[in-house]
């Protein structure tokens, strides 16, 4: 058995110029972060205020900085296939051959999905349902750092497949028999299952921790029925995470079983079946997408209000909407597979339970509607993400409803027209729906606000860039174009899908602003400084404490009366005083643990993929011994005495009293009274 | 068979008015397509097409509203428009609540009782009824490209599927690979081809012409090739065709089979004038094994 399993050198794409090139690129961004960190003498403080961290905010950042990573990576390959298609009419084979080309289409879905899209919502999460629900810390902070890792970890590996290997060539689901070891011989299928059941457990345990947080570690008085809508969502979110990942982690568990131990759960032949593959993986796969945009509407619910200067309209409503799409997301999954045989009856039951989604979907479009009707309606960028998504997002949701009737989707299924509708929803709602809630949290999160003017250059390159690119895919479905195409003879297409590459370009300008915009508001932070704490007159416990919050959130634990919690004291003129009687706070402490425990799982899964058993066996144990020790430990907490509390709450107070004359807001004119 | 589709989508939900007039007065941006869904050959891609369009006009009546208002509130409404009323605590009212939830509920059930009996009248399984005899072609998904077997007729065909106008036809699918989706966007219904079962689907080409046929489901690096030529013609010239295809053309026997089998792209369409007996119906028992049970297609005949 060769030391290093079926690892060689000719396993890195030496001969690839463009896989090169990106291996190069990110090589060098790595070495260039790398050698930040080291210049600024960055190590300690790192390790020390993130690496190790259990703080949900540090953690929360931290998803996000890797899901706006993993955007720009996606976007890469979004754009390749885009130039792809572009290029290759008439039969030209364009510059990407099919094996590289069908790996770029299965790592941009799986990265957008789970490696863009599903840490920017965990890590939105992180930032705002603690310090909304007035909670000190998820239940479980060292597990919050362990899901964390797990999925930075796994996309370690994902980008590793593209210097060392290859990755899936299968699209996104790795559909069998051809993800089967028989028709998927390479390592890519392998990169593919081990970095998706890693990140999976992750975000099983961030499942598992925020349910619990939201359930016992809500402050006093907030009832279910006084909590903000996003926690709803979030709520919702990861009951939908319990009861789906376990399915993705079993059916990717079988396809390993497939691949490692020759066994035939899908393989064509010896009583494999392809058809419960594709049942299993869309019933984690339905509720999936709404894991990802329940707490898109969440944002949406806390955006529209504050920016409109009105409460909610129809709270129970979207309570109740929310809860009745989290139900429905669990018995529509055939809706994925018309084509596959079912009888009229059972096609015809999918096609119903998916349109019924609608009516709890139009409720909250309507909610947000009359949220909007008499109010005082202020266009920065977050409202500006918003109404492009309410526009976008029901013309995505008619598209669905299409699809969703079986004599209509027989033909439209896994064409163009299917990849412009779930673009349509998932950048009009997801995407938009994060965007919205990162302008909107992001001062909360580091105490300044982003630049608006290029927060709305960004905005309207992304909405016109959208509607450019994926527009035209809607009729290149109805002329007959299916998906996954690396080249085509029909001249029909080509103009629709050279007009496709420039919405492809807008969006590029659009994720450029955001770079610059980040960029500026840093350079910038001084002139947009949140010395209040409240820098949008928010509604909901979040905006009661410092920008950024100190790391045990509320320094003492607030009581809710109402719905829109600071809005109600606000109202009633209650305000932090500078002579409170502070108490000690009990605190988790920082630990490696969970960082050493994703890189053993790293090891094992790098090791697995290659077949190096030895270095497999290593990883295991290294993670098993690192749980040991942790468990062990028992010095894992303190107490932050009571003056420590008082002097940082009175630092805050100096500020706001400076922001006082700067800045105006309903909060000071009360508190200087 | 025309009317008997378009009797059962159009009479149950709107009785006595023409399907055309709908068609006639939407303004498709798409008019002069070629080769698309929008542009059936046949009854099953013109029911199809009609249910789309039914189906997208019932939903613009609340999509264009809510797009409208959205754009018509939040201009109104904005903050430096200080003519605007404004109700800073105004959060509840019952009746558009019960409007917001009647509306879509509304549409979705009128969508509902569409969707059953569309579903049941356009489902691929269901043998269409037309005065011509149904032709039978047994169609394999290979790596990367299709082989037809008529079986009545003895002949053979790789990538090229030569139909008669205005006969039903019966599509029995399998594959001897990957899962693929056998698909004539003009023609109307695809149905997934799987290795081990058979699936199946009904369409009826009721103008000639030539179409493009391809795999709508991924299936490997040959797969942007996997397409083939559809040649609906009048029931006479297919009858010369079967003749010149019998006469002019090698058998398929299993050595070619074993040829054909072998993964490769870009295949032209061939022609053979006979076939190995059952040759279907043993590509799909290699897979079976021993666990035969497992194996049976759903509503396998």
């Amino acid at each position: 058995m060769p030391f290093l399993g079926r690892l060689t050198w000719a396993d890195i794409p030496f001969d690839n110029p463009i896989e090169m090139g990106a291996v190069v690129f990110m090589g060098l961004v790595v070495a260039a972060v790398l050698g930040v960190v080291t210049y600024y003498r960055a190590w300690g403080y790192l390790w020390k205020e993130w690496i190790t961290s259990v703080d949900h905010k540090r953690i929360g950042v931290m998803y996000i900085v890797l899901a706006l990573v993993m955007l720009l990576r996606g976007f890469s390959d979004a754009i390749m296939m885009r130039t792809q298609q572009a290029m290759a009419f008439d039969n030209h084979p364009g510059y990407l051959p099919p094996g590289h080309y069908d790996q770029i289409f299965s790592a941009h879905g799986v990265i957008m999905i789970f490696f863009m899209a599903m840490p920017f919502m965990i890590g939105l999460m992180n930032i705002a349902v603690p310090l909304q629900i007035g909670a000190r810390d998820v239940a479980f902070p060292f597990l919050n750092s362990i899901s964390f890792w797990l999925t930075a970890v796994s996309v370690g590996l994902v980008n590793l497949s593209l210097a060392i290997g290859e990755f899936a060539k299968t699209g996104w689901l790795a559909y069998p028999p051809l993800s089967e070891l028989q028709f998927s011989p390479g390592v890519g299928v392998d990169y593919y299952i081990w970095s998706l059941q890693i990140s999976g457990i992750g975000t099983l345990l961030t499942g598992i921790n925020f349910f619990v947080t939201i359930l016992k570690m809500r402050c006093p008085g907030m009832t279910y029925m006084k909590m903000p809508v996003f926690v709803w969502t979030a709520l919702c979110t990861n009951v939908l995470i319990m009861a789906a990942f376990p399915i993705l982690t079993v059916t990717l568990a079988l396809l390993t079983l497939d691949r490692y131990l020759g066994m035939h759960f899908f393989t064509n032949d010896l009583g494999g079946n392809q058809m419960m593959y594709v049942n299993l993986i869309w019933a984690w796969g339905h509720p999936e997408v709404y894991i990802l945009i329940l707490p898109a509407f969440g944002v949406f619910s806390e955006v529209v209000p504050t920016f409109s200067r009105k409460p909610l309209f129809g709270y129970a409503s979207m309570v109740m909407a929310t809860v009745a799409i989290t139900f429905l997301s669990f018995v529509v999954w055939l809706h994925h597979f018309f084509t596959m045989g079912s009888g009229a009856d059972v096609n015809a039951f999918f096609g119903i339970t998916t349109m019924i989604i609608a009516i709890p979907t139009g409720v909250k479009i309507f909610n947000w509607l009359f949220t909007i009707f008499r109010g005082r309606v202020e266009f920065s960028t977050p409202i500006l993400w918003t109404l492009g998504f309410m526009v976008t997002f029901t013309i995505g949701g008619m598209t669905g409803v299409m699809l969703a009737v079986p004599g209509a989707d027989f033909v439209l299924h896994n064409s163009l027209f299917l990849i412009a509708h779930f673009h349509n929803v998932i950048i009009g709602g997801v995407v938009f729906g994060y965007l919205a809630g990162l302008a909107y949290w992001f001062p909360k999160a580091f105490g300044f606000k982003l630049n608006e003017t290029w927060g709305k250059r960004a905005f309207w390159f992304w909405l016109v860039g959208f509607y450019v690119a994926f527009m035209p895919l809607y009729v290149l479905g109805f002329l007959g174009m299916t998906r996954r195409m690396n080249h085509y003879d029909n001249p029909a297409w080509t103009p629709w899908l050279e007009i496709a590459c420039a919405g492809a370009l807008l969006i590029m300008c659009g994720i450029i602003c955001q770079v610059v915009q980040i960029y500026v508001s840093i350079r910038d932070r001084k002139n947009n400084i949140d010395l209040t704490g409240d820098p949008w007159n928010g509604r909901t416990l979040e905006w009661s404490v410092s920008s950024p919050p100190p790391f045990y959130n509320f320094a003492k634990t607030p009581v809710v009366h109402a719905l829109d919690a600071l809005e109600d004291l606000k109202t009633r003129g209650i305000v932090q005083q500078r002579d409170e009687a502070y108490e000690d706070i009990h605190m988790p402490r920082n630990t490696p643990a969970g960082f050493m425990i994703a890189v053993a799982a790293a090891v094992m899964g790098f090791a697995l993929i290659w077949h190096i058993w030895w270095m497999a066996a290593l990883g295991v144990l290294a993670g098993i011994a690192t749980l040991i020790w942790r468990t062990c430990d028992d010095d894992i907490d303190y107490w932050v005495p009571a003056s420590e509390v008082a002097r940082i709450e009175g630092e805050h107070l100096e500020r706001v009293e400076a922001g006082r004359a700067t800045v105006p807001g309903r909060l000071f004119e009360v508190a200087g009274e | 068979m025309k009317t008997k589709i378009k009797g059962l989508l159009w009479h149950s939900l709107r009785p006595g008015l023409p399907p055309g007039l709908l068609l006639a007065g939407l303004a498709l941006p798409l008019g002069g397509c070629q080769m698309g869904v929008l542009d059936p050959a046949g009854a099953v891609g013109s029911a199809e097409k009609d249910l789309i369009i039914t189906s997208t006009l019932l939903m613009l009546i609340v999509v264009v509203p809510v797009i409208v208002m959205t754009l018509l509130f939040a201009w109104r409404y904005r903050a430096t428009n200080t003519n605007a009323t404004y109700a800073p605590t105004w959060s509840h009212s019952v009746k558009i609540e019960v409007i917001v939830w009647a509306v879509p509920l509304t549409i979705v059930a009128i969508l509902a009782v569409l969707t059953w009996v569309t579903t049941h009248a356009l489902d691929p399984y269901r043998p269409l009824t037309a005065k011509a005899k149904p032709l039978e072609v047994q169609v394999v998904a290979l790596d990367w490209k299709w082989l037809f077997v008529y079986p009545d007729l003895g002949i053979a065909t790789v990538n090229q599927l030569t139909l008669p106008v205005g006969t039903p036809l019966d599509f029995k699918i399998t594959s001897d690979s990957v899962m693929n989706s056998f698909f004539v966007p003009q023609l109307g219904s695809q149905i997934y081809a799987m290795a081990g079962m058979q699936t199946q689907d009904h369409l009826i080409a009721n103008r000639p012409g030539t179409y493009q046929g391809l795999s709508a489901n991924f299936s490997g690096d040959g797969f942007a090739d996997m397409h083939f030529v559809v040649d609906a013609v009048s029931p006479a010239k297919f009858e010369a065709w079967v003749k010149s295809t019998r006469a002019g053309h090698s058998p398929l026997d299993a050595k070619v089979f074993r040829a054909v089998e072998e993964p490769s792209a870009k295949v032209p369409p061939t022609l053979y004038s006979s076939v190995q007996p059952d040759l279907f119906n043993d590509i799909i028992a290699k897979y079976q094994g021993k666990a035969q049970g497992f194996h049976s297609a759903m509503k396998e005949d």
